[in-house]
């Protein structure tokens, strides 16, 4: 799930080399955390959350195959 | 769109020196031969040098078919994109795995979000913006003939009660589905309330 969301952040934004995103997990969730350069914000946020929350929706489809576990996408300030 | 005119020894080799300094693939571009060129007798003659000028094709569907492709291989379905150019829009196919219902989500959420980004990921570097239309196992279709039924369905009872009919949220395209489902009839009226992405088709009564 972290190279899908880094995938998809990376393909978005202008400054692809700013890209980070770090996972961790417990026994309920897992939880992206995604960073991106402060100028690029908008590219994977949007207007009203609309780019932030198609990565939500296809991260969760991802995961919804072989994971029980609820997936947590944070953007990172 | 990039548009380059190369001379070389042979059409061949034009093209080939074309894709270089365009860094292009061959399928990516269009190709219009304006001097054929010949080789000479045994090298013996002048030869007539070819020149050839290739066309970046509508550089928006490549890089999105690529992305794509990519994007369901990491949601864990192998997928071949299939790309069908309209005047108006490029539709694009999802095809192969026996999982396309995980790209479809409900109500086609999935397949929105992924036509959405696919969208943006297309547009991100051109200046003439495509609209790219996804869909997989012929939901979009199935989709329109359901929202079709359903208006038929809301305009009868709005006709028979006389009270107005609010449709639950849809996109943009679904509500114009419906308004032109019902546009010919015209003993009700259709028009859309509320602000995205909440905003809902209501029929009532003329």
């Amino acid at each position: 799930m972290r190279e899908l969301v880094e995938f998809l952040a990376r393909a978005l934004v202008d400054l692809p080399e700013s890209v980070s995103v770090t996972s961790h997990e417990d026994d309920y969730s897992i939880v992206i955390e995604l960073r991106v350069a402060p100028e690029d914000m908008g590219k994977v946020i949007g207007k009203q959350g609309r780019i932030a929350k198609a990565i939500r929706t296809v991260v969760r489809a991802a995961a919804a195959k072989d994971e029980n576990k609820k997936i947590i996408v944070d953007i990172m300030q | 769109m990039k548009s380059i005119e190369i001379t070389a020894n042979s059409v061949e080799e034009a093209i080939k020196q074309a894709l270089d300094q365009l860094k292009l693939e061959r399928e990516q571009i269009g190709i219009e031969i304006l001097e054929e060129g010949n080789k000479g007798f045994l090298g013996f003659f002048r030869t007539k040098q070819a020149r050839v000028r290739v066309t970046e094709k509508a550089d928006a569907v490549f890089p999105a078919k690529d992305f794509l492709e990519e994007i369901t291989r990491r949601m864990g379905v192998k997928t071949n994109v299939q790309i069908q150019e309209e005047d108006e829009y490029i539709k694009m196919t999802i095809n192969g795995g026996n999982n396309l219902g995980v790209l479809i989500g409900r109500r086609g959420e999935t397949l929105d979000a992924l036509q959405y980004l696919t969208n943006l990921v297309a547009n991100k570097h051109s200046q003439e913006r495509k609209r790219i239309i996804i869909d997989a196992e012929g939901y979009r279709k199935r989709r329109e003939e359901t929202l079709i039924r359903l208006a038929a369905r809301m305009a009868d009872r709005v006709k028979r009660t006389g009270h107005r009919v609010v449709l639950e949220p849809m996109n943009p395209q679904e509500r114009r589905i419906i308004h032109t489902a019902l546009q010919n009839d015209l003993s009700i009226q259709t028009l859309s309330e509320g602000e995205e992405p909440f905003r809902k088709v209501v029929i009532s009564l003329r």
